[in-house]
Protein backbone atom coordinates (compact mmCIF):
# COMPACT_ATOMS: atom_id res chain seq x y z
CA UNK A 1 0.00 0.00 0.00
CA UNK A 2 1.05 3.45 -0.80
CA UNK A 3 3.14 5.46 2.31
CA UNK A 4 0.81 8.55 3.28
CA UNK A 5 2.06 11.93 4.02
CA UNK A 6 1.33 11.09 7.80
CA UNK A 7 3.31 8.06 8.03
CA UNK A 8 6.11 9.91 6.49
CA UNK A 9 5.43 13.05 9.10
CA UNK A 10 5.74 9.86 11.73
CA UNK A 11 8.97 8.59 10.42
CA UNK A 12 10.37 12.10 10.29
CA UNK A 13 9.17 13.20 13.30
CA UNK A 14 10.86 9.97 15.23
CA UNK A 15 14.43 10.68 13.16
CA UNK A 16 14.19 14.30 14.43
CA UNK A 17 12.84 13.52 18.04
CA UNK A 18 16.20 11.03 17.53
CA UNK A 19 18.38 13.47 16.28
CA UNK A 20 17.87 15.94 18.85
CA UNK A 21 17.84 13.90 21.66
CA UNK A 22 21.62 12.94 20.89
CA UNK A 23 22.10 16.63 20.87
CA UNK A 24 20.90 17.06 24.18
CA UNK A 25 22.97 14.20 25.33
CA UNK A 26 26.47 16.21 23.48
CA UNK A 27 26.78 14.76 20.76
CA UNK A 28 28.20 17.05 18.12
CA UNK A 29 25.75 19.11 15.41
CA UNK A 30 25.20 16.95 12.15
CA UNK A 31 25.56 20.22 9.42
CA UNK A 32 24.92 18.02 6.62
CA UNK A 33 22.05 14.78 6.05
CA UNK A 34 22.67 11.56 6.66
CA UNK A 35 22.68 9.74 3.48
CA UNK A 36 20.51 6.58 5.04
CA UNK A 37 16.94 8.93 5.61
CA UNK A 38 14.69 6.07 5.11
CA UNK A 39 11.76 9.36 4.31
CA UNK A 40 13.33 10.16 1.44
CA UNK A 41 12.67 6.11 -0.17
CA UNK A 42 15.12 6.33 -2.81
CA UNK A 43 18.22 6.80 -0.11
CA UNK A 44 17.32 3.40 1.31
CA UNK A 45 19.62 1.16 -1.20
CA UNK A 46 21.97 3.85 -2.06
CA UNK A 47 23.62 4.54 0.94
CA UNK A 48 26.86 2.77 2.36
CA UNK A 49 26.14 0.85 4.97
CA UNK A 50 29.99 0.75 5.62
CA UNK A 51 31.29 3.56 8.01
CA UNK A 52 33.91 6.70 5.35
CA UNK A 53 37.34 5.80 5.41
CA UNK A 54 39.17 8.98 6.83
CA UNK A 55 42.21 10.01 5.05
CA UNK A 56 43.88 12.71 6.90
CA UNK A 57 44.85 15.97 5.73
CA UNK A 58 47.96 17.85 6.11
CA UNK A 59 49.61 16.01 2.85
CA UNK A 60 49.64 18.88 0.33
CA UNK A 61 50.20 16.13 -2.01
CA UNK A 62 46.44 14.93 -1.98
CA UNK A 63 44.99 15.09 -4.91
CA UNK A 64 41.87 16.17 -3.64
CA UNK A 65 42.85 19.29 -1.48
CA UNK A 66 42.98 20.75 -4.74
CA UNK A 67 39.92 21.09 -7.51
CA UNK A 68 39.30 21.82 -11.44
CA UNK A 69 39.40 25.62 -12.41
CA UNK A 70 37.14 27.30 -14.55
CA UNK A 71 37.16 30.62 -16.50
CA UNK A 72 36.01 33.12 -18.58
CA UNK A 73 35.78 30.44 -21.55
CA UNK A 74 33.96 28.03 -19.35
CA UNK A 75 30.51 30.65 -18.94
CA UNK A 76 28.92 32.96 -21.11
CA UNK A 77 27.18 36.40 -20.35
CA UNK A 78 23.64 35.41 -20.51
CA UNK A 79 24.21 32.60 -17.97
CA UNK A 80 23.33 33.99 -14.87
CA UNK A 81 19.91 35.69 -16.89
CA UNK A 82 17.80 32.91 -17.12
CA UNK A 83 15.21 35.79 -18.24
CA UNK A 84 17.00 36.04 -21.50
CA UNK A 85 18.09 32.92 -22.83
CA UNK A 86 14.70 32.62 -25.17
CA UNK A 87 13.23 35.17 -27.63
CA UNK A 88 10.62 35.48 -25.27
CA UNK A 89 9.95 36.88 -20.87
CA UNK A 90 9.50 33.40 -18.82
CA UNK A 91 6.25 33.51 -17.40
CA UNK A 92 6.29 33.83 -13.23
CA UNK A 93 7.98 36.04 -10.67
CA UNK A 94 11.07 37.47 -11.66
CA UNK A 95 13.36 37.15 -8.88
CA UNK A 96 17.63 38.14 -8.34
CA UNK A 97 19.12 35.66 -6.20
CA UNK A 98 22.37 37.02 -4.92
CA UNK A 99 24.98 36.27 -1.91
CA UNK A 100 28.46 35.52 -1.23
CA UNK A 101 30.48 31.94 -1.73
CA UNK A 102 32.66 31.82 1.34
CA UNK A 103 34.60 28.96 3.29
CA UNK A 104 34.29 28.14 6.89
CA UNK A 105 36.75 30.72 8.10
CA UNK A 106 34.60 33.54 5.99
CA UNK A 107 36.94 33.84 3.59
CA UNK A 108 35.69 34.77 0.33
CA UNK A 109 36.14 32.20 -2.40
CA UNK A 110 36.69 33.97 -6.05
CA UNK A 111 36.42 33.04 -9.51
CA UNK A 112 34.71 29.71 -8.83
CA UNK A 113 31.91 28.16 -10.66
CA UNK A 114 28.09 28.07 -9.38
CA UNK A 115 25.90 26.53 -11.62
CA UNK A 116 22.17 26.13 -11.09
CA UNK A 117 19.23 24.63 -12.36
CA UNK A 118 15.70 24.89 -11.26
CA UNK A 119 11.40 24.23 -12.43
CA UNK A 120 9.67 26.72 -14.35
CA UNK A 121 7.14 29.08 -12.59
CA UNK A 122 4.40 26.15 -13.13
CA UNK A 123 6.91 23.57 -11.07
CA UNK A 124 8.00 21.84 -14.12
CA UNK A 125 11.30 20.91 -14.89
CA UNK A 126 12.49 21.51 -19.02
CA UNK A 127 13.49 17.47 -18.43
CA UNK A 128 11.97 15.03 -20.67
CA UNK A 129 11.89 12.62 -17.69
CA UNK A 130 9.89 15.17 -15.95
CA UNK A 131 5.98 14.40 -16.82
CA UNK A 132 4.44 16.31 -14.22
CA UNK A 133 1.45 17.56 -16.20
CA UNK A 134 1.96 21.29 -15.84
CA UNK A 135 2.89 23.21 -18.46
CA UNK A 136 6.21 23.42 -19.83
CA UNK A 137 7.52 27.63 -21.15
CA UNK A 138 9.19 27.74 -24.37
CA UNK A 139 10.74 30.81 -23.07
CA UNK A 140 12.39 28.87 -19.88
CA UNK A 141 15.26 26.48 -19.46
CA UNK A 142 16.28 26.94 -16.32
CA UNK A 143 19.94 26.66 -16.38
CA UNK A 144 22.32 29.37 -14.92
CA UNK A 145 26.01 29.50 -14.11
CA UNK A 146 28.41 31.69 -13.09
CA UNK A 147 31.77 32.98 -11.61
CA UNK A 148 32.21 34.26 -8.17
CA UNK A 149 33.99 38.09 -8.22
CA UNK A 150 36.78 39.06 -6.14
CA UNK A 151 34.36 39.46 -3.10
CA UNK A 152 33.07 35.66 -3.75
CA UNK A 153 29.62 37.40 -5.01
CA UNK A 154 27.09 35.82 -6.87
CA UNK A 155 23.94 37.14 -9.09
CA UNK A 156 21.11 35.52 -10.88
CA UNK A 157 18.03 36.46 -12.24
CA UNK A 158 15.53 34.44 -12.56
CA UNK A 159 12.05 33.30 -12.02
CA UNK A 160 10.76 31.90 -8.64
CA UNK A 161 10.18 27.89 -9.39
CA UNK A 162 7.21 26.34 -8.37
CA UNK A 163 6.13 23.82 -6.05
CA UNK A 164 5.83 20.45 -7.57
CA UNK A 165 4.24 16.92 -7.19
CA UNK A 166 6.95 13.62 -6.43
CA UNK A 167 6.16 10.02 -6.06
CA UNK A 168 8.01 9.25 -2.90
CA UNK A 169 4.63 9.18 -1.03
CA UNK A 170 1.19 9.58 -1.54
CA UNK A 171 0.32 13.58 -2.19
CA UNK A 172 4.38 14.47 -1.99
CA UNK A 173 5.11 18.10 -2.92
CA UNK A 174 8.54 19.37 -2.81
CA UNK A 175 9.06 23.16 -1.41
CA UNK A 176 9.85 25.54 -4.23
CA UNK A 177 13.34 25.25 -4.21
CA UNK A 178 16.55 25.94 -7.30
CA UNK A 179 19.11 23.34 -7.40
CA UNK A 180 23.16 24.71 -6.76
CA UNK A 181 26.45 22.84 -7.70
CA UNK A 182 29.34 24.88 -6.07
CA UNK A 183 33.24 24.38 -6.95
CA UNK A 184 35.76 25.48 -3.96
CA UNK A 185 39.21 25.54 -4.33
CA UNK A 186 39.34 21.97 -3.33
CA UNK A 187 37.60 18.92 -4.40
CA UNK A 188 36.98 18.29 -0.95
CA UNK A 189 34.79 21.59 -0.42
CA UNK A 190 32.42 19.97 -3.66
CA UNK A 191 28.87 21.11 -2.95
CA UNK A 192 25.69 20.13 -4.66
CA UNK A 193 22.38 21.83 -2.60
CA UNK A 194 19.16 23.20 -3.11
CA UNK A 195 18.12 26.83 -1.84
CA UNK A 196 14.74 27.47 -0.38
CA UNK A 197 12.14 30.43 0.03
CA UNK A 198 11.15 31.33 3.32
CA UNK A 199 8.02 30.21 5.26
CA UNK A 200 7.30 28.05 2.57
CA UNK A 201 4.42 26.05 3.85
CA UNK A 202 5.53 22.81 2.23
CA UNK A 203 8.69 22.42 4.75
CA UNK A 204 7.25 20.70 7.53
CA UNK A 205 6.08 17.59 4.99
CA UNK A 206 9.39 17.37 2.14
CA UNK A 207 11.71 14.46 3.48
CA UNK A 208 13.97 15.96 1.53
CA UNK A 209 14.63 19.31 3.66
CA UNK A 210 13.89 17.01 6.59
CA UNK A 211 16.75 14.81 6.16
CA UNK A 212 18.43 17.74 7.72
CA UNK A 213 17.87 16.70 10.69
CA UNK A 214 19.69 19.61 12.60
CA UNK A 215 17.36 22.89 12.76
CA UNK A 216 19.90 25.41 12.60
CA UNK A 217 21.63 23.89 9.20
CA UNK A 218 18.15 23.81 7.71
CA UNK A 219 17.50 27.58 8.32
CA UNK A 220 20.60 28.13 6.32
CA UNK A 221 19.04 26.48 3.33
CA UNK A 222 16.61 29.08 3.23
CA UNK A 223 16.97 32.19 1.34
CA UNK A 224 16.13 35.63 2.91
CA UNK A 225 13.88 38.31 1.35
CA UNK A 226 16.25 41.72 0.98
CA UNK A 227 14.30 44.28 -0.12
CA UNK A 228 17.57 46.24 -0.63
CA UNK A 229 18.36 43.39 -3.29
CA UNK A 230 14.64 44.10 -4.78
CA UNK A 231 15.09 45.73 -8.43
CA UNK A 232 12.21 48.81 -8.82
CA UNK A 233 9.68 47.64 -11.15
CA UNK A 234 11.72 44.26 -11.80
CA UNK A 235 12.05 41.86 -9.85
CA UNK A 236 11.72 40.57 -5.99
CA UNK A 237 15.54 39.57 -4.14
CA UNK A 238 16.50 37.11 -1.89
CA UNK A 239 19.86 36.86 -0.17
CA UNK A 240 21.65 33.72 0.05
CA UNK A 241 25.36 32.77 1.19
CA UNK A 242 26.79 29.61 0.91
CA UNK A 243 29.26 28.14 3.08
CA UNK A 244 31.58 25.58 1.99
CA UNK A 245 33.14 23.18 3.99
CA UNK A 246 35.72 20.16 4.11
CA UNK A 247 39.47 20.57 4.32
CA UNK A 248 41.70 22.56 1.32
CA UNK A 249 45.25 23.16 0.17
CA UNK A 250 45.10 27.21 1.23
CA UNK A 251 43.68 26.02 4.32
CA UNK A 252 46.27 23.99 5.18
CA UNK A 253 48.66 26.04 3.93
CA UNK A 254 47.86 28.88 5.84
CA UNK A 255 47.12 26.46 9.16
CA UNK A 256 43.98 26.72 10.84
CA UNK A 257 43.43 28.90 14.05
CA UNK B 1 19.89 33.24 4.75
CA UNK B 2 22.85 35.64 4.53
CA UNK B 3 25.50 34.72 6.75
CA UNK B 4 25.73 37.38 9.59
CA UNK B 5 29.11 37.00 10.20
CA UNK B 6 30.68 39.29 7.71
CA UNK B 7 34.25 40.02 9.04
CA UNK B 8 36.58 41.86 7.22
CA UNK B 9 38.87 39.19 5.71
CA UNK B 10 41.98 40.69 7.69
CA UNK B 11 40.02 40.65 10.85
CA UNK B 12 41.68 37.74 13.11
CA UNK B 13 41.07 35.47 14.43
CA UNK B 14 38.97 33.98 11.80
CA UNK B 15 35.37 32.70 12.57
CA UNK B 16 34.20 29.70 11.91
CA UNK B 17 31.20 29.73 9.82
CA UNK B 18 28.51 26.88 9.99
CA UNK B 19 28.20 25.04 6.31
CA UNK B 20 25.87 25.13 4.07
CA UNK B 21 24.16 21.13 4.05
CA UNK B 22 24.51 19.32 1.26
CA UNK B 23 21.35 17.76 -0.68
CA UNK B 24 20.30 15.39 -3.04
CA UNK B 25 21.33 16.08 -7.25
CA UNK B 26 17.70 14.54 -7.55
CA UNK B 27 16.66 13.37 -10.70
CA UNK B 28 16.41 16.07 -13.18
CA UNK B 29 19.88 17.30 -12.97
CA UNK B 30 20.46 15.84 -16.50
CA UNK B 31 19.71 19.05 -19.10
CA UNK B 32 21.90 21.22 -16.41
CA UNK B 33 24.95 19.32 -15.34
CA UNK B 34 26.27 17.22 -17.87
CA UNK B 35 27.85 18.96 -20.47
CA UNK B 36 29.40 17.71 -23.91
CA UNK B 37 32.75 16.34 -24.10
CA UNK B 38 32.26 16.30 -20.07
CA UNK B 39 34.12 12.63 -20.74
CA UNK B 40 36.52 13.39 -22.95
CA UNK B 41 39.49 14.58 -20.44
CA UNK B 42 41.91 13.49 -22.55
CA UNK B 43 42.87 15.78 -25.88
CA UNK B 44 41.26 13.72 -28.70
CA UNK B 45 43.32 11.28 -30.30
CA UNK B 46 45.96 11.73 -27.85
CA UNK B 47 48.08 8.49 -28.08
CA UNK B 48 48.17 8.03 -24.22
CA UNK B 49 44.64 8.36 -23.51
CA UNK B 50 42.80 5.95 -21.24
CA UNK B 51 39.21 4.67 -20.60
CA UNK B 52 38.51 3.94 -17.28
CA UNK B 53 34.96 2.64 -17.21
CA UNK B 54 32.38 0.82 -15.05
CA UNK B 55 29.28 0.54 -13.65
CA UNK B 56 27.71 2.57 -10.50
CA UNK B 57 25.03 -0.50 -8.45
CA UNK B 58 22.73 0.35 -5.79
CA UNK B 59 22.22 -2.55 -2.46
CA UNK B 60 20.39 -5.12 -4.74
CA UNK B 61 23.36 -4.70 -7.53
CA UNK B 62 20.97 -3.22 -9.81
CA UNK B 63 22.52 -0.53 -12.03
CA UNK B 64 21.88 3.40 -11.42
CA UNK B 65 20.92 4.89 -14.43
CA UNK B 66 20.90 8.73 -12.78
CA UNK B 67 24.05 8.70 -11.28
CA UNK B 68 26.36 11.39 -11.81
CA UNK B 69 30.06 11.37 -11.62
CA UNK B 70 32.67 13.59 -11.36
CA UNK B 71 36.57 13.37 -11.71
CA UNK B 72 39.47 15.15 -10.42
CA UNK B 73 43.35 13.94 -11.30
CA UNK B 74 46.48 15.46 -11.60
CA UNK B 75 48.15 15.95 -14.96
CA UNK B 76 50.07 13.44 -16.43
CA UNK B 77 53.35 15.77 -15.03
CA UNK B 78 51.72 15.66 -11.72
CA UNK B 79 50.44 18.88 -11.81
CA UNK B 80 47.39 19.69 -9.81
CA UNK B 81 46.85 23.36 -11.12
CA UNK B 82 44.15 22.50 -13.73
CA UNK B 83 42.91 24.49 -16.52
CA UNK B 84 39.76 26.39 -17.41
CA UNK B 85 37.88 25.41 -20.15
CA UNK B 86 36.03 21.95 -19.30
CA UNK B 87 32.65 23.91 -20.42
CA UNK B 88 34.08 25.72 -23.16
CA UNK B 89 31.43 27.94 -24.07
CA UNK B 90 31.15 29.89 -27.73
CA UNK B 91 30.32 33.28 -26.68
CA UNK B 92 27.79 33.78 -29.96
CA UNK B 93 25.63 31.05 -29.78
CA UNK B 94 26.01 30.67 -26.08
CA UNK B 95 26.34 26.81 -26.55
CA UNK B 96 29.40 24.22 -26.04
CA UNK B 97 32.29 24.18 -28.06
CA UNK B 98 33.63 21.43 -26.49
CA UNK B 99 37.23 21.45 -24.97
CA UNK B 100 39.87 23.14 -26.96
CA UNK B 101 41.29 19.91 -27.52
CA UNK B 102 45.23 20.86 -26.01
CA UNK B 103 44.78 21.92 -22.37
CA UNK B 104 44.42 19.35 -20.23
CA UNK B 105 41.98 20.51 -17.52
CA UNK B 106 41.84 17.36 -15.14
CA UNK B 107 38.32 17.61 -14.51
CA UNK B 108 35.36 15.37 -16.32
CA UNK B 109 31.68 14.78 -15.57
CA UNK B 110 29.66 11.83 -16.76
CA UNK B 111 26.29 10.63 -16.25
CA UNK B 112 25.24 6.95 -15.70
CA UNK B 113 23.61 5.75 -19.11
CA UNK B 114 20.55 3.74 -19.01
CA UNK B 115 22.26 0.62 -18.17
CA UNK B 116 24.53 2.23 -15.21
CA UNK B 117 27.43 2.44 -17.36
CA UNK B 118 29.91 5.22 -17.57
CA UNK B 119 33.17 5.86 -19.72
CA UNK B 120 36.03 8.54 -19.19
CA UNK B 121 38.58 9.09 -21.38
CA UNK B 122 42.38 10.61 -19.76
CA UNK B 123 45.38 10.51 -19.00
CA UNK B 124 47.19 8.97 -16.82
CA UNK B 125 47.70 11.21 -13.56
CA UNK B 126 50.79 11.61 -12.59
CA UNK B 127 50.46 12.72 -8.85
CA UNK B 128 53.02 11.75 -6.32
CA UNK B 129 53.01 8.29 -5.20
CA UNK B 130 50.60 5.84 -6.38
CA UNK B 131 48.58 7.34 -9.39
CA UNK B 132 45.13 7.44 -8.63
CA UNK B 133 41.73 9.74 -10.37
CA UNK B 134 39.55 11.17 -7.56
CA UNK B 135 35.68 10.00 -7.85
CA UNK B 136 32.77 11.78 -6.67
CA UNK B 137 29.77 10.41 -6.98
CA UNK B 138 26.06 12.01 -6.89
CA UNK B 139 22.38 10.45 -7.74
CA UNK B 140 18.88 10.49 -6.81
CA UNK B 141 18.49 9.13 -3.42
CA UNK B 142 22.00 10.07 -2.22
CA UNK B 143 21.56 13.53 0.19
CA UNK B 144 25.32 14.07 0.52
CA UNK B 145 27.67 13.05 -2.20
CA UNK B 146 30.38 10.28 -2.09
CA UNK B 147 34.30 10.41 -2.77
CA UNK B 148 36.39 7.40 -3.66
CA UNK B 149 39.63 7.15 -5.73
CA UNK B 150 40.37 4.55 -9.13
CA UNK B 151 43.70 3.59 -8.57
CA UNK B 152 44.73 2.59 -11.68
CA UNK B 153 47.48 -0.10 -9.98
CA UNK B 154 47.90 -1.46 -6.95
CA UNK B 155 51.08 -0.87 -4.90
CA UNK B 156 52.10 0.57 -1.70
CA UNK B 157 49.85 3.51 -0.94
CA UNK B 158 48.65 4.82 2.98
CA UNK B 159 45.32 4.50 2.08
CA UNK B 160 44.73 1.03 0.48
CA UNK B 161 47.59 -0.11 2.96
CA UNK B 162 44.82 1.09 6.08
CA UNK B 163 42.53 -1.45 4.01
CA UNK B 164 41.32 -5.03 4.64
CA UNK B 165 42.09 -6.83 1.34
CA UNK B 166 38.99 -6.88 0.10
CA UNK B 167 38.08 -3.71 0.82
CA UNK B 168 41.28 -2.18 -0.78
CA UNK B 169 40.52 -4.13 -4.16
CA UNK B 170 37.09 -1.58 -4.44
CA UNK B 171 39.80 0.71 -4.92
CA UNK B 172 41.56 -0.72 -7.82
CA UNK B 173 40.65 -0.56 -11.15
CA UNK B 174 41.23 -3.79 -13.24
CA UNK B 175 43.51 -3.35 -15.96
CA UNK B 176 41.56 -4.65 -19.48
CA UNK B 177 42.88 -4.87 -23.03
CA UNK B 178 43.38 -1.64 -25.14
CA UNK B 179 44.55 0.90 -21.88
CA UNK B 180 41.00 0.44 -20.45
CA UNK B 181 40.22 0.04 -16.51
CA UNK B 182 37.27 -1.22 -15.06
CA UNK B 183 35.99 0.47 -12.05
CA UNK B 184 32.65 -0.53 -10.98
CA UNK B 185 31.28 1.91 -7.62
CA UNK B 186 29.08 0.03 -5.31
CA UNK B 187 27.31 1.86 -3.45
CA UNK B 188 25.76 -0.77 -0.50
CA UNK B 189 26.05 -4.21 0.13
CA UNK B 190 28.09 -6.91 -0.98
CA UNK B 191 31.34 -5.87 -2.40
CA UNK B 192 30.59 -1.76 -1.48
CA UNK B 193 33.07 0.31 -2.62
CA UNK B 194 35.17 2.56 0.15
CA UNK B 195 34.50 5.90 0.82
CA UNK B 196 36.33 8.59 2.02
CA UNK B 197 35.84 11.11 4.08
CA UNK B 198 38.79 14.31 4.50
CA UNK B 199 39.62 15.52 7.71
FE1 LIG C 1 14.08 19.76 -7.80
Amino acid sequence: MALTQSDIDVEVGDLQDAYDKTVAEGAPVQNHPPRDYAPYRSSVLRHPKQPLVAVSGGDPETVELSGPVFGVTDITDIDSDLTIQHRGEPLGERITVSGRLLDRDGRPVRGQLIELWQANASGRYAHLRDQHPAPLDPNFTGVGRVLTDDQGGYRFTTIKPGAYPWRNHTNAWRPAHIHFSVFGTAFTQRLVTQMYFPNDPLFRYDPILRSVTDEAARSRLVAEYNHDLSQPEFSLGYEWDIVLDGPSATRIEEGRD
Amino acid sequence: MSVSQKSPESTKPRETLLPTPSHTVGPFYGYALPFPEGEQVAPKGHPDTITLHGYVLDGEGNPIPDALLEFWQAAPDGSLAGAPGSLRRDPVTGGFLGRNGTDFTGFGRVATDADGHYALYTLPPGNAGLPYVSVCVFARGLLTHLYTRAYLTDGADPLLDSLPAERRATLVAAEGERRTYRFDIRLQGEGETVFLEFE
